[in-house]
């Protein structure tokens, strides 16, 4: 009976307590219910239905364990006290693991797997702080740089550079003054998270023009819901200076997220083995900044990029004539060298780019999403030459450049397909500044561009992708510009060109030349995965491109190069078939990968030397804009070997041919063979300790044109007959670098490490045959480096 | 909705930035010297040397003339104009390049020992510029004078301040060949 009794009492009391409950709704971030979120609660467990509502009854009185857990969301664990019935209503924010995924599966959705992609990531760019994009771009193999001095420096991919190799900053399309070889790209190196090359139908996005390639910048990205910073401090002992770059990146659970990052640089002039290069030192302050908002089903985004550089040009490349010319390159020694400065004197230029971007996209439904985006640039571009009165302060060349892009795009991805379709519009608008007192080498111009475009991504099975795209280009550029009459006669323009000309100016005519171009353009390749980690990517694409403004209208003298450039109102398009092919062999502890490629184009523009013009200053060697048909050949090889838990090895090697098919002759200014080797050695016991040597050898280049010339220069009163040796290649070089890193870990999650770093570690002496100042002064000696990199 | 306002905004943007620009004119050109004028006197018997260039950088070829020829064992006062005949009214630069003194000389190469010339004028540091200067002929015979107009050269090198140009170096802003007779 009191069994029973007990029984009673205890199962009442069951009863009684049992009648609590555990209820609530779970939602994610953006407080949208979701579906099928476990919920473990003691020993009971369930799920939320479609409304995000969950309900465990029958609990006692007592404390549980409570967990809420959700694929790629943070899961919750608390412990929970249940007195009464309780609600429990929460919301959960996605793991910090899942947005990575995120970001993987929208890389992939934006540039393509068939592409032939090599990439560098923000550890190697911070190793690049101080010095240019150009510099930090060498690091993939395949690409070399053509340079103006020491700060000048833009990336040739293939043999090809300029307009042939687009840089894409952000999704945008960078669009400043990048005709001829002293302009550099305006991009900070440091608001890079990721810089990449692109070969195959996902540069069709941005443009049908990439003949050699596509510079694909990604910005820094926002994935945490922290706060970090991160100041790189760099100086160096060539050029004496250095440079500071801090950036902040903010995330929030709200879809939030933004980021700063500024750097400034200073240097003063750099030093050659035997002398200081007088006027090349060099100043940068340049800021950017974004801000996102990310939804489930849209985001939008916003952001400004200002570029700002002042940069010497080396003063001993400043010629006046032919004879200044034939004796700079006989007496192999700069004909100024001054006592070490910072000052910055003419000839110089100063650059400033500002590039402001706004960005919405709209997810439609599971498989498709369409994006907006309006970016509007302004470069403007002052080159300051050395004047005959040096009280004058206004630059010789002062260009205006305003562009503005509209682009939309449509992506749809369902089970083995893909899409991706969009149409841009873009207007530019260049003014040349007439006061400057000298003829301008740009004119002024309109150019209305007209873009679509379609890829196609399809997926056979695991192992097999295809990918094909088209794209069409309108462009319509309207100049105005004044030619001497002498000139239009001399070219023949009279004959050809008579309906451009609007206006009688006595020795000038103005006139408004307009030019239509229709471009096609298109790719196909495929990525084929075997066995025995092989892979094998392949595209075969169809590029065209426009010969640019001052391909048309050049016209004068240009001072630094000392040589009279003229374009050609004739130029046709470029039309350039390119087969790329990639094979990659990956061991467990050896990567090899080898990119061989041929390139067919049709009307190459290039610079050909044709003869003289005499002025009052003398003799010039003029060089015309000329087309013809090259042929380029080559392969890229790099590979790496993990030799043991400390000591890897990492190498790569490219070669190219470039030949002019109609004169069976060499193409100018192609890279020499180069290889590079380094070998590493890290201890992570050891604060994470990292050796690195690294030797790079450049080739004389054997397969060049001779474009020497003869003149006459006074010696001793007589004019003396001498050629002008501009072709010979500079000889074979072999450079040696160190490098070292140590961390020291100073607070929590606080880090600072320090890198040592000597560049041209035996003080060789060389000159760079892309270097256009090779004529006038060495390369820059032995730089010791020392860096500091703060993350908090 | 967003859409549209997006696309309002760009073409918004688009008018504001898209300021079409009128044509201004032609560049005056000034960095151009079209002229060199080279006047050797000696009494009443003036002799000028003139190479024009009236298209500047352009195509065409400066004309060179020479109004006669030059006595033997002669002085002549030598003085050099240069002109910018692009800009109207022309620009005389002779005096800019006096004032400016320091960062310019004049070089004087006369072939086949027809003369001697020296120096008549000097800059603010005393080394000489040679927009004055004399020139004593030899014996008959026919040659050039070359006169070399250098930017920024280094006046404290060896031979310079004689008139060697051999190591001035700086940049050439005018260099011009005379065929120059010397007869009885």
């Amino acid at each position: 009976m009191q069994r029973l009794l007990l029984c009673v009492f205890l199962l009442s009391h069951i009863i009684v307590s049992a009648q609590y409950s555990l209820k609530g709704t779970i939602t994610n971030e953006n407080n949208v219910p979701i579906n099928d979120v476990h919920i473990h609660l003691g020993n009971k467990i369930t799920t939320t239905n479609s409304e995000g509502k969950y309900s465990i009854e029958n609990l006692i009185e007592g404390n549980y364990k409570l967990y809420i857990s959700y694929i790629g969301y943070e899961s919750i664990s608390k412990t929970i006290l249940i007195t009464e019935n309780t609600e429990f209503s929460i919301q959960l924010f996605p793991s910090v693991t899942n947005l990575e995924s995120v970001v993987v599966s929208e890389r992939i959705m934006k540039n393509s797997t068939i592409d032939n992609e090599q990439k560098i990531n923000s550890e190697t760019i911070e190793n690049y702080s101080n010095v240019t994009l150009g510099d930090a771009l060498k690091e993939i193999s395949g690409v070399s740089t053509l340079k103006s001095g020491t700060t000048i420096v833009k990336p040739v991919v293939n043999g090809l550079h300029s307009f042939r190799v687009p840089v894409i900053s952000d999704n945008v399309r960078l669009e400043d003054q990048q005709w001829g070889v002293e302009h550099a790209p305006n991009f900070d190196v440091n608001a890079a998270n990721s810089l990449s090359v692109l070969k195959g139908a996902s540069t069709l996005q941005y443009g049908g023009n990439a003949i050699g390639g596509i510079v694909v910048i990604e910005p820094i990205s926002l994935k945490k819901d922290t706060i970090i910073g991160k100041t790189i401090i760099t100086g160096a002992s060539n050029g004496r200076g250095g440079s500071i770059s801090s950036s902040l990146t903010k995330g929030t659970r709200k879809g939030w997220a933004w980021n700063i990052v500024g750097t400034a640089k200073y240097f003063g002039d750099r030093e050659a083995q035997n002398y200081v290069l007088s006027n090349t030192g060099n100043r940068e302050q340049n800021f950017s900044g974004n801000l996102k908002y990310v939804q489930d089903n849209y985001s939008i985004s916003g952001s400004y990029n200002f570029y700002n550089a002042q940069m010497g040009i080396l003063k001993a490349s400043h010629i006046g004539n032919v004879t200044d010319l034939y004796n700079a390159i006989t007496n192999q020694e700069p004909y100024i060298v001054e006592p070490f400065s910072y000052n910055i004197n003419r000839p110089k230029q100063e650059v400033q780019h500002h590039l402001a971007k706004l960005f919405y996209e709209q997810k439609l439904n599971d498989f498709s999403k369409i994006d907006f985006q309006y970016a509007f640039q302004f470069n403007n571009r002052k080159e300051f030459d050395v004047r005959r009165n040096s009280e004058d302060e206004r630059p010789a060349l002062d260009l205006n450049l305003a562009s503005h892009n509209f682009q939309t795009n449509y992506k749809y991805s369902k089970e083995s397909w893909k899409f991706t379709n969009g149409i841009n519009f873009g207007y530019q608008n260049n003014v040349a500044n007439p006061n400057t007192g000298v003829r301008p080498l740009i004119p002024n111009f309109d150019k209305f561009d007209f873009g679509i475009y379609s890829i196609t991504n399809y997926k056979i099975d695991n192992s097999l992708k295809i990918e094909g795209g088209i794209r069409y280009d309108f462009s319509r550029i309207m100049a105005s510009k004044y030619y001497l009459k002498s000139r239009w006669d001399e070219r023949g323009y009279d004959e050809d060109f008579s309906q451009f000309i609007v206006e009688d100016y006595g020795t000038q005519w103005l006139t408004k030349p307009t030019f239509d171009y229709h471009n096609f353009a298109g790719s196909i390749g495929f990525n084929k995965q075997f066995h025995h980690e092989i892979n094998w990517l392949f595209s075969i694409g169809l590029a065209t491109r426009n010969p640019n403004v001052s391909e048309l209208f050049s016209d004068g003298l240009h001072h630094a190069i000392g040589q009279i450039e003229l374009g050609d109102l004739r130029l046709q398009q470029e039309k350039a078939l390119k087969i790329n092919s990639t094979i990659r062999k990956e061991w467990k502890k050896v990567t090899l990968e080898a990119n061989p490629f041929i390139s067919r184009i049709a009307d190459f523009i290039y610079l050909q030397p044709t003869g003289f013009e005499t002025t009052i200053r003398g003799a010039f060697p003029v060089w015309e804009y000329n087309q013809t048909d090259a042929l380029l050949t080559g392969i890229d090889v790099s590979g790496s070997w993990i030799i043991n838990k400390h000591f890897s090895y990492s190498g790569n090697l490219a070669y190219i041919i470039g030949r002019d098919i109609k004169t069976d002759d060499y193409l100018i200014d192609m890279p020499p063979f180069n290889t590079t080797h380094s070998i590493q050695y890290k201890n992570e016991k050891w604060n994470n300790l990292l050796l690195g040597l690294k030797s790079e050898t450049v080739l004389k280049q054997t397969n060049y044109p001779n474009f020497n010339f003869e003149t006459n220069i006074v010696v001793d009163g007589n004019l003396t007959p001498v050629t002008v040796d501009i072709s010979s290649p500079t000889k074979t070089y072999s450079l040696l670098h160190f490098q070292a890193e140590y961390q020291f870990s100073i607070f929590k999650n606080k880090t600072l490490a320090t890198a040592f770093s000597v560049q041209n570690l035996l003080n060789t002496n060389y000159r760079d045959y892309l270097n256009r100042q090779r004529f006038y002064a060495e390369e820059m000696g032995r730089n010791f480096q020392i860096q500091l990199k703060f993350n908090y | 909705m967003k859409h549209l306002k997006l696309t309002s905004f760009a073409l918004l943007a688009f008018t504001l930035f898209s300021c079409s620009n009128d044509d201004s004119g032609p560049v005056n050109e000034e960095e151009v010297i079209t002229t060199i004028r080279v006047t050797l006197t000696n009494g009443g018997n003036t002799i000028t040397l003139q190479s024009q260039d009236l298209d500047g950088d352009g195509p065409n070829a400066p004309v060179v003339t020479v109004s006669g020829n030059l006595d033997t064992s002669t002085t002549y006062l030598g003085s050099v104009e240069f002109l910018n005949e692009l800009e109207n009214p022309a620009e005389d630069i002779t005096a800019e390049v006096e004032e400016e003194g320091v960062d310019h000389q004049l070089f004087f190469d006369l072939t086949n020992s027809l003369g001697t010339i020296t120096y008549d004028d000097v800059d603010d540091n005393g080394n000489p510029i040679g927009l004055e200067f004399n020139l004593v002929t030899g014996s008959s015979g026919s040659g050039t004078l070359t006169v070399t107009l250098r930017h920024e050269p280094n006046k404290e090198a060896s031979g310079v301040s004689d008139g060697d140009i051999t190591n001035a170096g700086g940049s050439t802003d005018a260099e011009v060949s005379f065929p120059i007779t010397v007869s009885l």
